[in-house]
């Protein structure tokens, strides 16, 4: 729902790091985002295609990279992933079955890189 | 092609404003609290209930936000206190920006506590810090036990849920006890109340869980006022 907000910050701030750069062009920015992140991997290249359309960054290409939901096993600290969304906490541990376990990371929301040609 | 490594947030520049904002709170000694919930959960009749209580004396602020209309601002604006509205004209979620924007019309020294009124929706005001010192976020039992499991972000992001409604408990079929076991699924922390705004259940646990965060700021910001000194010294 809020894709378009997220997709301008990031060609904005994908611009911002070109124009660090003399003379370099934009052409792609890679972005990960979790799966608790609460953002649409589609909605939000839908979005990005949308704002880029017909303007000079129409050829910028957005690469998206899905974190799992990783847990942490309160008994053996065994950490372990997945594509799952829910639940947060009280995920199984798969070594020891455990069923108190805590979030350690899946929400993220950031840009990993940005491609650029330079002259 | 030349690859940059870039590794900052996405949402950089709301969190560089939210922790400029959080700042300025814990200068003021504000208590500031951001409400979310799904659209006619309760949030505003819950603030008007909540504005009632005070004195006239009372340093508090509310800042609303909706896509359209003041009509939350004229409803709340009735307590006698500071009211602005945030007409999001189609955002779904308030951001820092807006907060900023908005707080410039106020002298920070005349508010004590901060109500701030998400734009009702569960999904993408849990991105957005505000600068709040916490969420909170609120259930009505006329929606469904599992939405803290459809929508875990916010649960997971909010100190406290308020389960709004509980008089209509006899005739919904809300399972309360899942809805709690649900939402500590999800945030194992989360502290829980249960109120009806409209029989006042509840109503005297959320002010003590009330005046509780408001003496904990204020003892810090004394904390913080003896450490300035010794600092001086």
């Amino acid at each position: 729902m809020h894709e378009v907000g997220i997709a301008s910050s990031i060609l904005e701030a994908g611009r911002d790091e070109t124009a660090r750069r003399p003379g370099a062009k934009l052409m792609g920015i890679c972005v990960r985002v979790g799966v608790l992140s609460g953002v649409d991997v589609d909605a939000l290249r839908f979005a990005f295609d949308c704002i880029t359309a017909e303007t000079e960054d129409e050829k910028v290409v957005l690469t998206t990279e899905k974190c799992p939901r990783v847990n942490r096993c309160e008994s053996c600290c065994h950490e372990f992933s997945s594509l799952e969304a829910s639940p947060f906490t009280d995920a199984p541990c798969p070594r020891c079955h455990a069923t108190s376990t805590s979030f350690v990371s899946g929400d993220q929301l950031d840009i990993a890189s940005i491609e650029v040609e330079e002259p | 092609m030349t690859v940059v490594r870039v590794e900052q947030k996405v949402l950089n520049e709301n969190q560089r404003i939210a922790l400029d904002l959080r700042r300025r709170f814990e200068e003021h000694d504000i208590l500031c609290l951001n409400f979310v919930s799904s659209p006619g959960s309760g949030k505003t009749t819950l603030l008007e209930c909540t504005l009632a209580a005070f004195g006239p004396e009372e340093k508090i602020a509310v800042l609303t936000g909706d896509l359209q209309t003041e009509n939350d601002a004229r409803r709340l604006a009735r307590y006698g206190f500071p009211v602005q509205q945030i007409v999001t004209g189609g955002v779904c979620h308030l951001d820092g920006k807006m907060i900023e924007r908005h707080l410039e019309a106020w002298s920070l020294d005349d508010i004590d506590v901060l109500f701030i009124e998400n734009v009702g929706n569960l999904v993408c005001p849990s991105s957005y810090d505000l600068g709040e010192e916490a969420k909170i976020v609120l259930l009505s039992v006329t929606e469904g036990e599992d939405k803290p499991l459809k929508y875990p972000s916010i649960f997971h992001k909010s100190t406290l849920l308020i389960l709004t409604k509980v008089d209509l408990l006899p005739y919904v079929p809300f399972d309360i006890e899942a809805a709690k076991a649900n939402a500590r699924q999800v945030n194992p922390d989360i502290e829980i109340l249960e109120v009806a705004c409209s029989t006042g259940k509840g109503m005297d646990e959320w002010r003590a869980w009330l005046e509780k965060r408001r003496s904990k700021r204020q003892s810090a910001a004394a904390g913080g006022a003896i450490s300035a000194k010794n600092e001086r010294v």
